[in-house]
């Protein structure tokens, strides 16, 4: 590991903090703010993740390899962590962390790309649903039930099993395709208690039509939930690129992901450990972080849940 | 007389019950003529059928449960709008016809500034850019008496006390320059001096603005101070209705008398009686008494009461349909044996 590199590192920790910092000193004083403080891993969670995406966005910097730079095939293959390759080399001799790196930024925008489009459809599909009522309503909770039926991960497989070489674009889409239902229930149930609201009757007497009451009075209504179950899901969704990895369906090689860099070391799990506890560490590191903020979002959002 | 801006024959709104219960006959042919500059009360006691009377001339109705039936009247400047187009219909809503909600707390979507609240309608109706519109609910604000508009067009609902937040439903209705406004109890939710205060406000921007009124209350004291004329609602039908004045001097349907006297009055001579009310309650929409619905309650009731129901007779003021009351005490005059209650 180089200056260059340990400099970065250190910049992307000072980042963290200082952002953690900061949104602790403007949000704290209010309410919502101190909920969501109340919990002590919510700023751990916030740390690490700004830290990751830090990270995942100055990978260039904090890499001192490129994440498929074989180094020494012969003499540097699996060396455990040293100064000089800090989570050690893999099997190919290239660098553990470098790879690491790399393969944040591939994780976490899958993790975030798939769940923005898991949480727009299911809040399409949610507000319509609750909104217009009727068949409406009927057919896409039916749609909806026959999705959350079928086990995720047989629906992405059989989807996979149709392409050769799956463009990354196409394994996001599938991946949040397969993952906005449970969003689309909460959306509905919670548009079903907003429709019947006063101002929507107001929205509706001032001359507003179906989809402005839709989209510019009700769903900024349910952007709390939404924002809590997208947090909560992301680390559903990195869980599963790393297991659709693993099983060498999802990201290919030799890009790195942590799943695939599992799939990589878990040959060599007795005689070179560092290569799959590492990026494990960072899948549970992350997913853990994301299900503590999202938890302390949940009761910065909700005054009720707190007090109890 | 001005301008005739709103015609209603015979509307009919009925709730088709999920549990069995038959149709709720909320709204039961109601007619009445609404002109230019005028202010048209409606009164009666919860279940009346007020609420749904006003949302059934915007078609607000929600569907199912509720219809309004094929033969109902809502005539506008000649056009009926029980036969639109949704599209038709949205153009007049918030734009010629308007109305204030009974809750100011709720009414108001909590999520946007007061000033994007009130400048929708203006966006909708007449596409003002977010300049304009902005400019415009700052004036909506001023116009309301709302004091700093500049900053206030910024504040959220919560940051508003509730006589505010009854300015700025206010404003949101009044946007458009609406041709007709309906205030649904527009000040149930507040204070007595606040009260005063919106009354006022409507007043006066009704005398500015030159537009039709229609007030929906339950307080007779509203009433006597801010209404041209009543339509008292009883079952779903209108019982009486007169000019304020006459109304107040002479009601003849027993269930205005016997409103009027629920009023507590301060001149009361000593030793005062206990505060007069009207027997029972209104009974549910499924299932109206046969004949004249008000005669389980009425203190004059007879058989032909129970048999027959009666229809709008006119009170024989002179000026034929301007005090109708629907009542056959009207036929038979002297009935009204009992006393009047105090």
């Amino acid at each position: 590991m180089n200056a260059r590199a340990a400099f970065a590192l250190l910049g992307a920790v000072l980042l963290a903090l200082f952002v953690v910092g900061e949104v602790r000193r403007r949000a704290g004083p209010s309410a919502a703010g101190r909920r969501f403080f109340r919990h002590p891993p919510a700023a751990w969670g916030m740390f690490i993740l700004t830290f990751f995406v830090a990270v995942a966005l100055a990978a260039p910097w904090v890499a001192p390899y490129g994440p498929s730079i074989t180094l020494e095939i012969v003499a540097l293959k699996n060396q455990p962590p040293s100064l000089l390759h800090p989570l050690g080399t893999d099997l190919y001799s290239r660098d553990v962390w470098s790879r690491l790196v790399y393969g944040s930024r591939v994780s976490l925008s899958i993790g975030a790309l798939a769940m923005l489009v898991a949480v727009t459809v299911g809040a399409v599909v949610g507000a319509v649903a609750g909104y217009v009522r009727r068949w409406v309503d009927t057919a896409l909770m039916r749609l909806v039930d026959v999705g959350l039926a079928v086990p995720r991960i047989f629906l992405l497989l059989m989807a996979i099993a149709l392409w050769e070489h799956l463009p990354l674009a196409l394994l996001v889409l599938l991946i949040g395709l397969t993952g906005w239902f449970g969003t689309s229930r909460l959306v509905r149930a919670e548009v079903l208690t907003l429709r019947e609201r006063d101002f929507v009757a107001a929205a509706r007497a001032a001359g507003a039509g179906g989809p402005r009451i839709i989209f510019r009075h009700v769903l900024p209504n349910v952007a709390a939930p939404i924002i809590v179950s997208a947090a909560l899901g992301i680390g559903n969704v990195m869980l599963l690129e790393a297991g659709l990895s693993f099983l060498g369906l999802g990201v290919p090689p030799p890009m790195p992901s942590w799943g695939n860099m599992i799939a990589d070391g878990a040959a060599q799990l007795a005689t070179a450990p560092w290569t799959t506890v590492f990026p494990g560490v960072a899948i549970a590191l992350v997913v853990m972080a994301l299900n503590a903020v999202g938890d302390a979002l949940r009761d910065a959002f909700d005054p009720r849940r707190a007090t109890a | 007389m001005s301008e005739l801006l709103l015609r209603v024959r015979d509307l009919k709104t009925y709730f088709v019950t999920e549990q069995g219960g038959g149709t709720a006959r909320a709204v039961d042919g109601v007619s009445f003529d609404l002109h230019a500059g005028e202010t048209l009360g409606l009164v009666g006691e919860s279940g009346c059928g007020k609420t749904v009377t006003s949302l059934s001339l915007l078609r607000l109705v929600p569907e199912p449960p509720g219809h309004i039936l094929p033969g109902s009247f809502v005539e506008l400047e000649g056009r009926n709008l029980l036969v639109l187009a949704p599209k038709e219909l949205r153009a007049i809503r918030g734009n010629e016809m308007a109305m204030i909600f009974q809750e100011p707390m709720t009414s108001l979507n909590p999520v946007f500034t007061v000033g994007d609240q009130i400048a929708e309608a203006a966006i909708v109706h007449q596409r003002l850019g977010r300049r304009a519109a902005r400019a415009r609910a700052i004036e909506m604000l001023a116009l309301v008496g709302i004091p700093d508009p500049e900053t206030r067009v910024d504040s959220y609902p919560h940051q508003l006390s509730g006589g505010m937040r009854q300015r700025v439903m206010i404003a949101m209705a009044l946007v458009c320059h609406p041709k007709v406004l309906i205030a649904d109890e527009p000040t149930t939710a507040l204070d007595v001096t606040i009260q005063a205060q919106i009354l006022e406000l409507l007043a006066r921007l009704q005398t500015e603005l030159g537009m039709a009124v229609i007030l929906i209350t339950h307080d007779l004291g509203i009433v006597a101070g801010t209404v041209d004329r009543v339509l008292v609602m009883y079952a779903g039908e209108v019982v009486e209705t007169a000019a304020t004045p006459e109304l107040f001097a002479r009601p003849l349907h027993p269930y205005t008398e016997g409103l009027l006297a629920s009023v507590p009055r301060l001149d009361t001579p000593w030793p005062r009686r206990r505060l007069h009310s009207i027997p029972g309650q209104v009974p549910a929409a499924t299932a109206w008494p046969s004949g004249c619905r008000f005669h389980p309650r009425c203190p004059y009731a007879w058989d032909r009461c129970v048999a027959e129901d009666p229809p709008l007779l006119d009170a024989g003021t002179g000026d034929p349909g301007s005090h109708g009351v629907r009542c056959w005490l009207l036929a038979e005059p002297a009935r009204r044996t009992r006393q009047r209650p105090p």
